[in-house]
């Protein structure tokens, strides 16, 4: 399985970060320890750390994003790098220019890493594979498969308020199958340790034979958060409804909707996180959303150092010892 | 020409020939087994000490990419490919660039293989125009001035089960096979591996088991009903397979074939994101496999073929599911067929079978897929001892998309006669 080591570089140092399968709990470990140190950055009045200075980091964006994207912007500039956004419609690309042809030209300007998302489940993976050497690539996001930078800041958020993730009950809520936030979270938990990670759905939005993930699968939201210290949910799309895999909002928000009243069920003190961007009314309720357990607007604050670990640490520059924060 | 082939293991399944003798070959027939006729002038002798002489391989479902798609191969290049995989004739799938729904375009066809001179190429006509699935093509035309050999819609949807019932019920009155790739495509949709523990880990969107065995179940109902003779090809699930063979034991008229991919190769060979095994039907799981193998051991199964389809590089470098689904198989099918023999699952002579004898069956060649005296003499002559090794870059096709690279295999061409002419000798 020569794939297996893709993301490394011969030396054994992380060179691409595409997918959390594969990351050993030390390095996730690692990158959110490197987090901490980061995290500083943004309350300081310079924000900014020298670290990637002269480094020209590209976003790559095949898929519209606003939150991601900026973020990772935010991390590149807090680290002194410069940064150019190509926002990419799928449909350019196949007026001809391969996605290969494409990255020939990128590379062709000198850059040294590509922050890469795309609608097809395997496309950082396929860049990360025919990139010129000295080029770095981050997956944020591709298709159905990995989202791995959202996984770690998720991780980060949760181990900020419940250091000890080997005591963990973890729910994710939602449309797993069609959730590569889901997937990433579901190995970066696993891998970190968490004793029980649960998915609650309708079979219709649960991917076949998900048990081989690591999970543990209810129907039932009310049975499904019994105990748990922490609750994800996943966003719902729209066109799900068409695809004929759910009868209605109003029926999902019934079944699967966090109110108040279910989020009691959970531990007193559990924490209600959301990758964003929220359908309130349909996968949550406002109440919960705004309120005391929600940690949402967190996880947009720690993505940004989160993703500053990652860039630094693919690049070779992590900060080490008093040289950090 | 006048050919003797001495000393080879002779196989003819379909004379249950297994015998170490002399073949002579006279203006392109098999013309005597063992002693010499009497008066014959040898202008050749071709010495198989060592090898395996079989009937060439018939191949009932073979893209040559021509007319339409030259940028990946040519009539020329893939029969040329065929020649050095043993394979003297191939059927192809009407889903060409004019597809092949009109005479003139199953004329051009065979025109252009005659040129060659590689093999024997058998277009498959379209069983609805256009392929669309809406009206049904011209089969009687197809079959009485194009020659095509049997109707097919390649991979193409008939999603109205009253147009499948009728072109099934008309192709039977032309006495036309109908060969079928089942798959209810609005299962299937969007799809691009087996629905299941590797799909849901990669995130790809997957094709369920039930795309392939919905599509079976409704097609042996309709058989049932219009008597056609019909040909599953390349099938993937073990059920499709249970179902068929259940459905052939209640004396329905179908056959079923698979592909050697699908009996090696399994959903885990995608790894991660290994584009070379796109392939529809996708590979599925390993049960499916064992159920594949069960099925060739048992005899259901009677029939292996390619499924070749040559593809530009460009087509299988982009995400996995932006990909183009297809391997590059002649010159594979013979040598993975016979690790089917060393793995044990299948006799040689059983293997060769479904090669040689049970695809001429099914297209109703009496003197192609053997080697009594007065067929044709098309013959692949392989080493069975040969091991090499896959580079797909040394692959005679123009498609060098396989899986399959750097695989060991045992067993290899030395040389192959088409029409009495030797049209291969391997190279080392």
């Amino acid at each position: 399985m020569k794939h297996h080591n893709l993301q490394f570089d011969a030396e054994g140092r992380l060179r691409h970060f595409i997918d959390i399968e594969g990351l050993s709990r030390s390095i996730l470990t690692e990158i959110l320890d490197i987090a901490e140190n980061f995290a500083t950055v943004g309350t300081q009045q310079v924000k900014k750390v020298p670290l990637l200075r002269g480094k020209t980091i590209v976003n790559l964006f095949f898929e519209p994003s606003t939150r991601t994207r900026t973020t990772f912007e935010l991390a590149a500039k807090r680290l002194s790098a410069d940064v150019q956004n190509i926002n990419i419609s799928t449909s350019s690309t196949s007026k001809g220019e391969t996605l290969l042809d494409m990255l020939r030209n990128l590379e062709a300007m000198q850059c040294d890493m590509f922050i890469v998302r795309h609608n097809q489940s395997g496309a950082a993976h396929f860049i990360a594979e025919h990139v010129a050497p000295h080029i770095s690539v981050i997956n944020a996001g591709d298709g159905w498969h990995a989202h791995p930078t959202q996984a770690m800041l998720d991780a980060f958020t949760i181990r900020r308020h419940k250091p000890d993730l080997t005591a963990l009950r973890v729910a994710i809520v939602g449309d797993i199958k069609h959730s590569r936030v889901a997937r990433s979270e579901i190995h970066a938990l696993n891998s970190l340790g968490v004793p029980e990670v649960r998915v609650i759905g309708p079979q219709t939005l649960i991917p076949p034979e998900a048990t081989n993930l690591g999970v543990h699968i209810y129907h039932s939201l009310e049975e499904g958060l019994q105990d748990v210290d922490v609750v994800i949910m996943l966003r719902l799309q729209r066109e799900r409804m068409e695809g004929a895999l759910l009868p209605s909002e109003h029926e999902y928000f019934t079944r699967y909707g966090l109110t108040e009243a279910k989020l009691a069920l959970a531990k007193p003190d559990a924490i209600v996180m959301h990758p964003g961007p929220i359908n309130r009314g349909v996968e949550i309720d406002s109440a919960v959303a705004d309120g005391p357990q929600s940690v949402i607007l967190q996880q947009v604050t720690n993505g940004i150092a989160v993703r500053m670990a990652i860039m630094s640490l693919v690049l070779g520059r992590a900060p080490q010892g008093e040289e950090g924060g | 020409m006048r050919l003797v082939i001495q000393h080879g293991r002779l196989i003819d399944p379909a004379q249950k020939l297994d015998a170490i003798t002399d073949l002579y070959i006279a203006d392109g027939r098999v013309i005597a087994h063992g002693n010499k006729p009497a008066g014959f002038v040898v202008d050749k002798t071709i010495d198989a000490t060592g090898k395996i002489v079989i009937p060439g391989l018939i191949d009932l479902s073979a893209r040559l990419r021509e007319p339409g798609q030259e940028h990946k191969g040519t009539i020329a290049s893939e029969t040329r490919a065929a020649a050095a995989g043993g394979i003297t004739t191939l059927c192809i799938p009407p889903d060409t660039t004019p597809i092949i729904e009109t005479p003139a375009v199953a004329e051009l066809i065979t025109r252009h293989a005659n040129d060659a001179g590689f093999a024997r190429v058998l277009p498959l006509g379209a069983l609805t125009a256009g392929l669309k699935g809406e009206q049904l093509a011209e089969m009687a035309l197809l079959h009485q001035q194009g020659k095509c050999v049997a109707v097919s819609n390649a991979c193409r949807p008939v999603p109205q089960t009253r147009v499948m019932r009728r072109a099934m019920e008309y192709a039977a009155s032309c006495g036309l096979p109908v060969f079928l790739h089942a798959e209810d495509h609005s299962l299937s949709q969007g799809g691009c591996a087996h629905e299941g523990m590797v799909s849901t880990r990669l995130g790809l969107p997957g094709v369920p088991e039930a795309a392939e065995t919905v599509a079976v179940a409704r097609e042996l109902m309709l058989i049932e009903q219009t008597g056609v003779q019909a040909h599953f090809c390349h099938l993937s699930a073990a059920h499709s397979v249970q179902m068929i063979a259940r459905a052939k034991h209640d004396g329905l008229p179908v056959t079923m074939g698979v592909t050697p991919h699908h009996l090696h190769l399994t959903e885990m060979d995608i790894g991660f994101f290994n584009s070379q095994c796109h392939v529809l039907p996708p590979l599925r799981t390993q049960r499916d496999q064992e159920g594949l193998l069960t099925g060739l051991s048992n005899g259901c199964i009677s029939v292996i073929s390619s499924d070749h389809q040559p593809h530009d590089t460009d087509a299988k470098l982009a995400p996995f599911p932006d990909t183009e689904p297809g391997i590059s198989g002649l010159e594979t099918l013979l040598p993975l067929a016979l690790r089917l023999v060393h793995e044990g699952v299948i006799s040689m002579m059983d293997v060769i079978a479904k090669l040689t004898s049970e695809p001429a069956r099914i297209l109703n060649l009496a003197d192609s897929g053997t080697l009594a005296i007065g067929a044709r003499a098309d013959i692949c002559i392989f080493d069975p001892e040969q091991h090499w090794t896959v580079v797909p870059q040394r692959l005679v096709s123009a498609g060098k998309n396989t899986p399959f690279a750097d695989w060991e295999l045992i067993g290899k061409v030395t040389q192959t006669l088409f029409d009495g002419k030797l049209v291969y000798t391997a190279s080392e």
